[in-house]
C-alpha cells in the first residue's frame, strides 16, 4: 500500500511520490523530527495530520502504515526503491540494513564514495564527523561538495557532505557529530553497529577500535586509506558468526578477529611469504608518521631518506628482507602525500561498502582482515593478518 | 599521485560513454574527478524509481527524465567547468555512424544488452577506437579491454543466447518454476490479452486429442454477455482441470514423471468471489491502467508472501475480471510487461496454480516477477567498483600503454586470496567473423527454410546485423535501407517468404551467401550446406551456424564463475 506524503523532515520539503499504486487520497502528514536516530531507524516520532480529505476509514489505515513502518515489514515504497537489491541479498537482509547505524569519520574520498553507496543501500542512519574546513584538495575528489565558495565557507566538512548525502536517499536520516573523534566517551559508540575510520594517526586507529571493543554489543571496526594508487581497508568485526552457503547447504561459521593492535604486532616473520609488500609499505609509512607525530598522508617526496632509514630498521628488528618493501613503492606513496586517486577510492569505497552491508545483513562471506588494492598490478588482496600463524 | 604524463593525456582525452545506468552514473562521477574534461555520454533511457538505488545522480523527482540528461547535470554540479555532451539516444541510431565513433580516443560501455554492445564493439572496431567494455550482476563484474588487432574483440567469444525451453517442457511437461511462468506469460496471457492473430501453442500441444480445435478457440473466447467471473472460471477449468487431464490420459508422457493433478476452480473456491470482495473496489479511483491492482481489491499487501493456492486462485479470478472491466480496450494488444502490476499478478497466479499442478513449490509475486521480467540483480557497490577499474584501464589505453591493460573479474568469492582478479587480454579470435572476418558455415533445409527465417534467426539474431544486405555473387536477395524503390521492396518481401532453394537465385548445398551491414562496415561470409533433419529440442532454430570456434586463450575467463549455467535468466547487464 503506498500513500503519496508531502513531509517536513528536518525543516527539507520532501516530495516522496510513489511510482505506483496510490490508492489513498492525497494526505499531507507533518512528521516531526524529535526522536534521536539511535532509537528509531525512522526519525520521526509524532504524526500531525495537516489536511485530509477522503472518508474516514483510510485515514485509519494510513496511520496503521506508519506503525508499519518502525516495526518489521518493509514498505511498498522501500520494495520498490530496493527491488533490485532485495533481489540479490533478499529482504531480511534489507530489513536488518534499514536498521542500522554506522558512523564514518574522515570526509576524503574513499569515504565518501562508502558514504554513497549505504546511504543508497538504505542503512537506518548514517553520522559523520570531520571537522576539517574545506581545502582545494578536499574538493578534487569529493562530488559531494559544490565548488561554489559561498556554498562552503565556513563549514566543516562532514556538515557539507551531510546536506549532500541527505539527497541520495530520503530514507537515511544523515546528521554530523560534532567534536574530535578522541574525545567521544566509550559509551559514545553503543549507538553504533558500525565504525568506519579514515585520515588518522596510528593511535587514533588503535584507540578508537579499543573503545568499540569493550562495548557489550558488537560494534564493526574498519579503517580505510588511500595512498597514491593504493588503498588499504582493515576489518575487525571481533566474534562474528555468520551463515555460510555452501552448494546446497548453508553451514554456521565463526570467525575469529585480532584487534588492529593485535594485527599489526603480528611478527613479520610468522605471516606467510607471499603478503602483499603494500602491507609491509603502510606500516613503514604509518610507523614514521606515528614517530613524527604527523597527521595520515602528511609526508612528501622529502621524507624519502628518512623512511628508507625506517624501513631498514624495521626489517631488520623483524628478520624481514629488504626487497620486500621496496624504494620504488615507499616512493610512490610518499609521492602522493595527501592527494587521491579517485578510481581507487571508488574500489575501496565500493568494497568497503560491501563488507559493512556482508557484516550488518549477515549474508555473504566477510574478507578477514586486510584488503590491499594497487592500480599498478590491479590486484585486489585479501589477507589474514594475525599472530597465531 | 598522476604523473604529469597521465594527466595530460587525461586532459586531451575524448571520451565516449555509451550507457547512464548503473555502471553509467559511477563512470561519469569517477571520470570527471578524474579530471575527465570531454566526455560524451548516450543513453536511450529514462529514469524510473527501481533505478535510484544505485543509480546516485538521479533522485525522485527526476523519475521519466532522460538518464543522460539528468547525469550530464548532476556532474556538472560538483564539475561546473568540464565538457559533457549527453543525447537521449538509441546508440544504434545512424548519427552514431563511424565518423561520429572516429572523433573519440577510447569508448566506455555501461550497456545492459547483447544487441547495443554488439554494435558498439563493432563501429569501435570500424573506427579503429579503443573499447572498455563493463557489466555486473550482483557481486560479480568484469572489465574487459578491446583494441583492434591486439585483443580479442568482444564478440571473439561466443556469448550464452538467453535461455530458451523446447516447447513441450512448456506445454506438458514443466519441473521448474520458470517453466510455469514462460507458460502463464507467453502462452496464457498472450492468448487471452495478446493479439489474437499470434500463433500459440496453447492448446496445439496441450489440448491434444481430446477436443477439437474449434472447441477449443472457443474456450478462450468471452461468450456474449457472459459474467467475467463465469469466464475465468471457465478458462480456469479448461487450462488447470480438462487440460491436465487430457494430458494424464497420455500414459506414456508419465512413465518416468510426476503425474499432476487437474485442478478446478470450484474446488478450490466454492463461493463466488463477490462474497470475499464485498468491501468497497478500491481500485474505482484509480487513473492510471498500470496501477489497478488485483492485490489491493482483495487486501493483499506483501509482494514477498507466497500466496495459497486459494489466493492464487482469487488473484487470477480476480485480475481477469479487472482487465475485462478497467482495461478492456487494451485487450487484443496487450503485451507482457514488468511494470504492469495486473499482468504481474496475472501471470504469478497462474504460473502458481499450474505449479501446484505438478507438484512445483510455488513463489511469491516479488520473485515471480524477477523471473517474468528477467530483472537483472544489482547493488551499488559493484557498479562504483567495476567504473573505477574502467577509468584505470582508459588511463593506460590514453597513454598508449595496452600492453599493460587488463581484463579484471569483481569476484564474490575470493580465488587465490584475489577480490579483484586481473588477466591478460586474449589474443584477438582468427576465427571471429566479425574482427577477423571469417567466413562461417551454416546447415540449414533449403527446401523448408525461408528467407524470413534466415533472416530473422541468423542475420538478426545470431549475426547482430541492422541493416542488412545479402548478396549471392552479384545478385542481390534481399536488403534493408531507406531510399530503395517500391518495386524492389516488393521483390524483397517475396523473396522474404520463398524458401531457400527457390529464391530467384537458388540457395542450396555449397551455395556461398555475403552478408554485409554497412552501417556497422561489417561484412561476412556464409557457406550454406544442406541438412534434412533437426532436433526440435536442440536446434529450435531448425538451423545450425558455426565458423568461429572459441578462442584456446579463454580457459582462465572460464575458470571464474561469472556465467553460471544453473541461473537461467542471469545476463550481463547493468540495469
Amino acid at each position: 500500500m503506498l500513500i503519496y506524503l508531502m513531509m517536513d523532515i528536518d525543516g527539507e520539503n520532501m516530495d516522496r511520490r510513489p511510482s505506483r499504486t496510490t490508492n489513498f487520497p492525497e494526505v499531507t502528514i507533518d512528521f516531526r523530527a524529535d526522536l534521536p536516530a539511535s532509537k528509531s531507524p525512522f526519525p520521526f516520532s509524532l504524526v500531525r495530520i495537516k489536511r485530509f480529505e477522503g472518508p474516514v476509514h483510510r485515514l485509519i489505515a494510513c496511520l496503521r502504515l506508519q506503525l508499519k513502518m518502525d516495526g518489521e515489514e518493509l514498505t511498498e515504497q522501500e520494495t520498490a526503491l530496493y527491488d533490485r537489491q532485495i533481489r540479490v541479498w533478499g529482504v531480511d537482509a534489507q530489513r536488518r540494513l534499514s536498521k542500522s547505524h554506522i558512523l564514518v569519520s574522515g570526509m576524503k574520498g574513499s569515504v565518501v564514495e562508502f558514504c554513497k553507496n549505504i546511504v543508497l543501500a538504505g542503512i537506518g542512519s548514517l553520522t559523520l564527523t570531520d571537522n576539517r574546513m574545506v581545502t582545494e584538495e578536499a574538493l578534487l575528489s569529493n562530488f559531494l561538495i559544490p565548488p561554489d565558495e559561498n556554498m562552503y565557507s565556513g563549514r566543516s566538512l562532514a556538515e557539507l557532505c551531510c546536506d549532500s548525502l541527505k539527497n541520495f536517499n530520503p530514507m537515511v536520516h544523515v546528521s554530523v557529530e560534532k567534536g574530535d573523534l578522541l574525545s567521544f566517551d566509550e559509551d559514545f559508540y553503543d549507538k553504533f553497529d558500525a565504525v568506519v575510520v579514515s585520515c588518522c594517526s596510528f593511535t587514533a586507529k588503535r584507540t578508537i577500535n579499543e573503545k568499540c571493543r569493550r562495548r557489550p554489543k558488537r560494534i564493526a571496526f574498519y579503517t580505510v586509506d588511500c595512498r597514491d594508487a593504493c588503498g588499504e581497508i582493515f576489518v575487525d568485526l571481533q566474534k562474528y558468526n555468520y551463515m555460510q552457503k555452501k552448494l546446497d547447504d548453508t553451514i554456521e561459521c565463526q570467525l575469529q578477529y585480532p584487534s588492529f593492535e593485535e594485527a599489526v604486532a603480528a611478527p613479520w616473520t610468522s605471516l606467510p611469504k607471499k603478503v602483499t609488500k603494500l602491507y609491509y609499505a603502510m606500516r613503514v609509512i604509518e610507523g614514521f608518521e606515528e614517530s613524527e607525530g604527523r597527521n595520515s598522508g602528511e609526508v612528501s617526496i622529502s621524507d624519502l631518506p628518512c623512511v628508507l632509514k625506517m624501513r631498514n630498521e624495521l626489517c631488520k628488528k623483524q628478520s624481514l628482507n629488504e626487497s620486500h618493501i621496496p624504494d620504488s613503492l615507499l616512493e610512490r606513496l610518499l609521492l602522493a602525500g595527501t592527494s587521491e586517486h579517485p578510481p581507487v577510492c571508488a574500489i575501496i569505497g565500493g568494497i568497503l561498502g560491501q563488507e559493512a552491508i556482508k557484516a550488518i545483513s549477515g549474508k555473504g562471506d566477510p574478507l578477514k582482515n586486510f584488503f590491499f588494492f594497487d592500480a599498478e598490478d590491479g590486484k585486489g588482496i585479501i589477507e589474514d593478518i594475525n599472530s597465531s600463524h | 599521485m598522476a604523473s604529469e604524463q597521465q594527466a595530460q593525456a587525461i586532459k586531451n582525452a575524448k571520451v565516449l560513454m555509451v550507457g547512464a545506468g548503473g555502471i553509467g552514473c559511477e563512470l561519469l562521477k569517477t571520470l570527471a574527478l578524474s579530471g575527465f574534461q570531454d566526455i560524451h555520454i548516450i543513453d536511450m533511457d529514462t529514469i524510473e524509481v527501481s533505478n535510484l538505488n544505485r543509480q546516485f545522480l538521479f533522485r525522485q523527482s527526476h523519475v521519466g527524465q532522460s538518464k543522460a540528461k539528468v547525469a550530464r547535470e548532476a556532474v556538472l554540479g560538483f564539475r561546473p567547468h568540464i565538457n559533457i555532451a549527453a543525447s537521449h539516444a538509441n546508440v544504434k541510431d545512424p548519427e552514431f555512424n563511424v565518423e561520429f565513433f572516429k572523433q573519440f580516443n577510447v569508448v566506455l560501455n555501461g550497456l545492459d544488452n547483447l544487441d547495443a554492445r554488439r554494435y558498439v564493439n563493432r563501429l569501435s572496431l570500424a573506427a579503429e577506437v579503443p573499447l572498455v567494455e563493463s557489466g555486473t550482476t550482483g557481486f560479480l563484474g568484469q572489465v574487459t579491454v578491446h583494441v583492434k588487432s591486439k585483443t580479442e574483440c568482444y564478440e571473439c567469444q561466443t556469448k550464452p543466447n538467453p535461455k530458451t525451453y523446447p516447447v513441450c517442457t512448456i506445454t506438458s511437461t514443466p519441473s521448474k518454476f520458470v517453466h510455469c511462468i514462460v507458460w502463464a506469460k507467453d502462452l496464457l496471457f498472450a492468448k487471452l490479452f495478446g493479439d489474437k492473430n499470434l500463433e500459440n501453442d496453447l492448446y496445439v500441444h496441450s489440448n491434444d486429442t481430446s477436443s477439437s480445435s474449434e472447441n477449443a478457440e472457443d474456450v478462450f473466447e468471452r461468450r456474449e454477455g457472459e459474467d467475467p467471473e463465469k469466464y475465468g472460471r471457465r478458462i480456469y477449468d479448461h487450462v488447470f482441470g480438462h487440460n491436465i487431464e487430457a494430458a494424464l490420459a497420455m500414459e506414456e508422457t508419465w512413465k518416468n514423471r510426476n503425474r499432476p493433478k487437474p485442478i478446478y476452480s470450484r474446488d478450490v473456491l466454492p463461493d463466488k468471489l463477490v462474497q470475499q470482495n464485498e468491501n468497497l473496489d478500491k481500485n474505482f479511483t484509480v487513473d492510471n491502467p498500470l496501477s489497478v491492482s488485483a492485490m489491493t481489491s482483495l487486501g493483499l499487501r506483501n509482494p514477498q508472501d507466497v500466496w495459497s493456492l486459494v489466493e492464487n486462485t482469487r488473484i487470477l479470478l480476480e485480475s481477469l475480471k479487472l482487465f475485462l472491466r478497467k482495461r478492456e480496450k487494451e485487450i487484443g494488444s496487450l503485451v507482457f510487461e514488468k511494470d504492469d502490476q495486473l499482468a504481474v499478478e496475472f501471470v504469478t497466479a497462474a504460473a502458481n496454480i499450474r505449479a501446484a499442478s505438478f507438484g512445483i513449490s510455488m513463489h511469491s509475486l516479488f520473485e515471480a516477477k524477477g523471473i517474468s521480467g528477467n530483472i537483472v540483480h544489482a547493488v551499488a557497490t559493484t557498479n562504483a567498483i567495476i567504473a573505477g577499474l574502467i577509468v584505470i584501464e582508459a588511463t593506460k589505453i590514453l597513454q598508449n600503454d595496452v600492453k599493460n591493460c587488463r581484463v579484471t573479474y569483481c569476484l564474490e568469492h575470493p580465488s587465490k586470496k584475489m577480490l579483484l582478479m586481473p588477466v591478460e587480454p586474449f589474443e584477438p579470435n582468427k576465427s571471429c567473423f566479425v574482427c577477423s572476418e571469417a567466413p562461417l558455415s551454416l546447415e540449414v533445409n533449403t527446401y523448408h527454410t525461408t528467407l524470413r527465417n534466415f533472416v530473422e534467426k541468423i542475420v538478426k539474431a545470431k549475426l547482430g546485423m541492422n541493416l542488412p544486405l545479402i548478396m549471392l555473387g552479384s545478385s542481390l536477395l534481399y536488403e534493408v535501407g531507406d531510399g530503395l524503390e517500391e518495386d524492389t521492396v516488393a521483390n524483397y518481401e517475396a523473396n522474404l517468404e520463398k524458401v531457400l532453394a527457390e529464391l530467384p537465385s537458388p540457395v542450396v548445398s555449397g551455395t556461398k551467401l555475403t552478408i554485409e551491414d554497412f552501417q556497422q562496415e561489417l561484412s561476412c561470409d556464409i557457406s550454406i550446406k544442406h541438412r534434412e533433419e533437426f532436433d526440435e529440442e536442440k536446434e529450435p532454430d531448425g538451423m545450425l551456424l558455426s565458423g568461429w570456434t572459441k578462442s584456446s586463450t579463454s580457459v582462465v575467463s572460464q575458470s571464474v564463475p561469472l556465467e553460471r549455467e544453473d541461473n537461467e535468466h542471469v545476463q550481463w547487464s547493468n540495469q
